[in-house]
């Protein structure tokens, strides 16, 4: 491999998995947020 | 004021995280097209030095991530507060994930630059040391249902991260290692120019993106903690209705 693979490949992890995580966070959250009363969710 | 500026959000995100969010990503963008298109290559590391502006802002963020949670970690024992804990827990899950980039970033950087993804060297070990720590201080999370007991245990552990961060940072320099020494954190800088104030923008972006992920994963948490103990007097509300009076 190239040293531009070796480049795209440690970005592109670093992307994907970054990504993913934030989107599940944002996901649950809106999941979860509606099993709990407005008053216990309102953020700072 | 407005019925939508009242109302609650639906999901972890409020005005600020979300102001944060777009300099992120505002950020991000600029970072990739200085470390892409802008920087040049290195003399000795060729197009693979373009890996430094992912894999240093990556550990220094897992590193503040982590002194979060030491930050947390003591305020809960001393105050033995739910919010200090959710602090704690939520920048230990998000540093794990940074630290288990700084890994795997680490070894496809080794690769074109040593020859191999791995060695068994004392800055590679150290690392991994610290990212099982933090694996297992998520296990540890979930060993109790008690917040009491699941806080005191995971703020132990959380106060072993911080000494692990000095012995991996120290160790290019106690022993010897084919890892390089610090290129930012000394006298004389190793990169100069257009390459370091890529890197230190870099840095600042991870900074900020932890930012926006702790806050969110805190948030998160809390809306789980609300939930279980709902589900919690719910339970003990119908055991009680299935006793006789």
């Amino acid at each position: 491999m190239s040293d531009w693979g070796y480049v795209i490949a440690g970005w592109s992890i670093t992307a994907v998995v970054i990504g993913a995580y934030a989107v599940w966070i944002v996901l649950r959250g809106r999941t979860l947020s509606r099993r709990v009363p407005p008053e216990d969710r309102r953020w700072m | 004021m407005t019925a939508e500026t009242t109302a609650a959000p639906t999901g972890t995100s409020s005005r600020g995280s979300r102001l944060l969010g777009v300099v992120t990503l505002a950020g991000l963008a600029l970072v990739v097209v200085l470390a892409f298109v802008a920087t040049a290559a290195d003399t000795d590391m060729g197009e693979s030095v373009r890996l430094i502006y992912v894999h240093v802002p990556v550990v220094t963020a897992a590193y503040l991530g982590i002194l979060a949670t030491t930050v947390g970690s003591i305020m809960f024992l001393w105050k033995r507060s739910e919010w200090w804990d959710l602090v704690a827990a939520s920048s230990a899950e998000v540093s794990a994930v940074f630290m288990g980039l700084t890994l795997v970033v680490g070894m496809i950087w080794g690769k074109p630059t040593w020859g191999v993804y791995w060695v068994w060297d004392a800055r590679l070990t150290s690392t991994l040391v610290l990212f099982l720590l933090l694996l297992g201080y998520q296990a540890v999370r979930r060993t109790s249902v008690d917040p009491l007991v699941r806080g005191k245990r995971s703020a132990i552990v959380g106060l072993l991260l911080l000494p692990n961060v000095v012995i991996v940072n120290r160790s290019v320099e106690w022993w010897r290692s084919l890892h390089q020494e610090p290129t930012l954190l000394r006298l004389d800088p190793t990169i100069e120019g257009l390459q370091l104030f890529t890197l230190v923008l870099a840095i600042a972006v991870a900074t900020l993106l932890l930012g926006w992920l702790v806050i969110h994963r805190f948030r998160l948490a809390w809306l789980q903690d609300q939930v279980d103990r709902r589900w919690l007097v719910d339970a003990i509300d119908e055991r009680r209705a299935e006793v006789p009076a």
